[in-house]
């Protein structure tokens, strides 16, 4: 497929449909196996410090809850700004990420910091609503100072093949971002198999998408190991065609510090350094980071920390 | 035609952590010796991360189990009582073969279930005798109850049976959950004790049970942020100061008896130590 093809638009839902059923099926086993396998690796002293660090930074601090309050939102950027109050020396988070009605109070609690502000947008976490409406939900998170926005694909048009409707969408909003990063979410534990992975994260990126992600956090299974590494070899593939490097964001069930680590060294060897930095590679969790934080400390002080010292949310 | 010989089916010494059996962490397990100084078991040789988990699985347990009204808590240790008469004659074999003669060990386990019993008759008692209604000047009604401290490491003393349960049952029966680190030369009757625990209704991550070397995992206990209370009663004597100036860490409770006595009266001791006193003022009238 030449670089043209991938960056201009499909002309039918056929053309589209024979494209991407034309990419290479994914080897379960292979893939699972990898995964598996690279999960195994043994991270230990300073390069488990480093990599401590370099998962803070890369962590979109995430609350998406119905009973999410602004004084929420507010507590959660100053633990972006500082996750550790008592260690100056821990990084700050990539970004935090709220619903779109609340991306004004993290704009104004995270100004100055640095701290990108991520909303979900387009009817998250199902994605059940007409265009319109998701056009909308996207244009008022990105003019109330959205960074980054997260939108979910159409899995239903998605799974009945109608690729075209998928594009399109995914193409409009990428329109109504403006400046803003688009982050894809295609929800995995929706698309049944590692080939529809491969062709939902193909699909994304050439329209448009500046990273895919695995899922809401809404639907098990979340971020799996192997779903990560079909998704990381589509972004590196994508660049060996194009030139265009694309990232990628594990979301929902990683929980602690050596998920963390195991996704890095899935990051490491599957695209390379050029996906080890928090431009091009993110994890969204919540209690994530505090189990982060407890790692770091027990780095540090050398004895077992506990949850008591650190913030619930 | 001569009888089929059975095949031996030895029993694997493991962990218990979080109500299940894990082998340790680390792979390692070391030889257990009987009276004669012949070949008697592998037990787990727990590591520091087994000793992390196991906090992990008491701090978990520990919203349930103090939960419980102390009459529910009473009852699941009677059903354990139960349990270790139903296993009496295990018990008795194995300090058979760990040196006890017949009557030595035969008195042991009776003791120890006795002692059991006794401990489990104190869950929903202790708060009215601990516990007072306190006279204040002021339309307040004034109490101050016991409650658990939390997690406590428990350093288990050689007393195979007898000391184990009379280290382990005060710390429960108030509600606390326990890390506890089994005897060094005598493992495997915690073990068997553990499946007892498993058995009756005692919810997993309550009593947590490490075998192996005390050296190496005191020091981990006696640090960990997230333990509140260490008992050091079988603690090598030149390793206390060392783990009673880490348990200051935190500020943990720190029980350190000397010279026990398992077959005296154990008095209200034991479960004094690892209770806080909380007191409420309740206005009148409301």
């Amino acid at each position: 497929m030449s670089t043209e093809t991938l960056t201009d638009a499909p002309g039918s839902n056929a053309e589209l449909r024979a494209y991407l059923h034309g990419l290479p099926g994914v080897d379960q086993v292979g893939a699972e196996e990898r995964a598996a396998r690279l999960a195994t690796r043994s991270i230990k002293t300073t390069a488990k410090a480093a990599a401590i660090d370099l998962a803070i930074s890369m962590v979109d601090l995430t609350t998406l809850e119905g009973a999410d309050t602004p004084g929420k939102v507010r507590a959660l950027c100053a633990k972006a700004m500082r996750p550790d109050p008592e260690d100056p020396s821990v990084p700050k988070v990539a970004a935090v990420c709220v619903y779109s009605d609340l991306v004004d109070v993290a704009v104004r609690a995270l100004d100055g910091s640095g701290i990108a502000v991520a909303s979900v947008a387009t009817a998250f976490p199902a994605g059940r609503a007409p265009l319109e409406a998701k056009l909308a939900d996207t244009r008022a998170a990105v003019a109330a100072g959205a960074a980054e926005i997260d939108m979910v694909i159409d899995r239903g048009a998605f799974l009945s093949g109608d690729y075209l409707k998928v594009y399109e969408e995914i193409a409009a909003v990428k329109q109504a971002c403006g400046d803003a990063h688009l982050k894809v979410i295609l929800e995995t534990g929706e698309l049944v198999t590692y080939d529809n992975v491969r062709r939902a994260s193909w699909l994304a990126m050439r329209a448009g998408a500046d990273f895919i992600k695995t899922s809401t956090g809404k639907v098990s299974p979340a971020a799996t190991l192997p779903v990560t590494l079909v998704m990381l070899e589509a972004v590196r593939d994508f660049r060996a065609a194009t030139g265009r490097r694309v990232g990628v964001k594990p979301a929902g069930g990683i929980r602690t510090a050596k998920d963390a680590i195991r996704y890095l060294v899935l990051v490491k060897e599957t695209a390379g350094d050029d996906w080890l930095t928090p431009r091009r590679f993110r994890i969204g969790a919540s209690s994530l980071l505090n189990d982060l934080l407890m790692q770091r400390r027990k780095l540090a002080t050398g004895v077992y920390s506990g949850p008591d010292y650190f913030t619930l949310d | 035609m001569s009888e089929p010989t059975r095949l031996a089916v030895r029993k694997t010494y493991k962990l218990f952590i979080g109500g299940a059996f894990p082998r340790s962490e680390s792979g390692r397990s070391y030889v257990v010796h009987d009276a004669k100084g012949a070949f008697w078991a592998n037990a787990s040789q727990a590591s520091r991360k087994d000793a992390r988990d196991a906090v992990s699985a008491a701090r978990k347990a520990f919203g349930g189990w103090s939960g419980r009204t102390p009459y529910n808590r009473g009852q699941i240790l009677y059903r354990i009582a139960e349990m270790l008469e139903g296993r009496r004659g295990q018990f008795i074999e194995e300090l058979r073969t760990a040196g006890a003669g017949k009557a030595a060990a035969t008195a042991e386990v009776d003791a120890a279930i006795d002692r059991w019993v006794w401990y489990a008759g104190w869950a929903d008692k202790l708060g009215a005798v601990v516990g007072s209604a306190n006279p204040v000047a002021g339309p307040f009604f004034n109490f101050s109850t016991p409650e658990p401290t939390g997690v406590v490491a428990v350093i288990a003393p050689d007393s195979p049976l007898l000391g184990l349960v009379s280290v382990i049952a005060p710390v429960i029966v108030t509600g606390n959950t326990c890390v506890v680190v089994a005897s060094e030369p005598a493992p495997l009757t915690a073990i068997t004790l553990a499946e007892v625990l498993a058995t009756s209704d005692l919810p997993g991550g309550v009593v947590n049970i490490l075998t192996g070397r005390r050296a190496e995992l005191a020091p981990w206990l006696a640090a960990h942020m997230d333990v509140n209370a260490v008992d050091l009663t079988g603690a090598p004597a030149d390793l206390v100061p060392s783990l009673e100036e880490a348990a200051a860490g935190n500020l943990k409770r720190v029980l350190r008896p000397e010279g026990e006595d398992w077959t005296a009266d154990p008095g209200l001791g034991r479960m004094t130590a690892f209770v806080e006193t909380k007191t409420v003022w309740h206005p009148v009238g409301v």
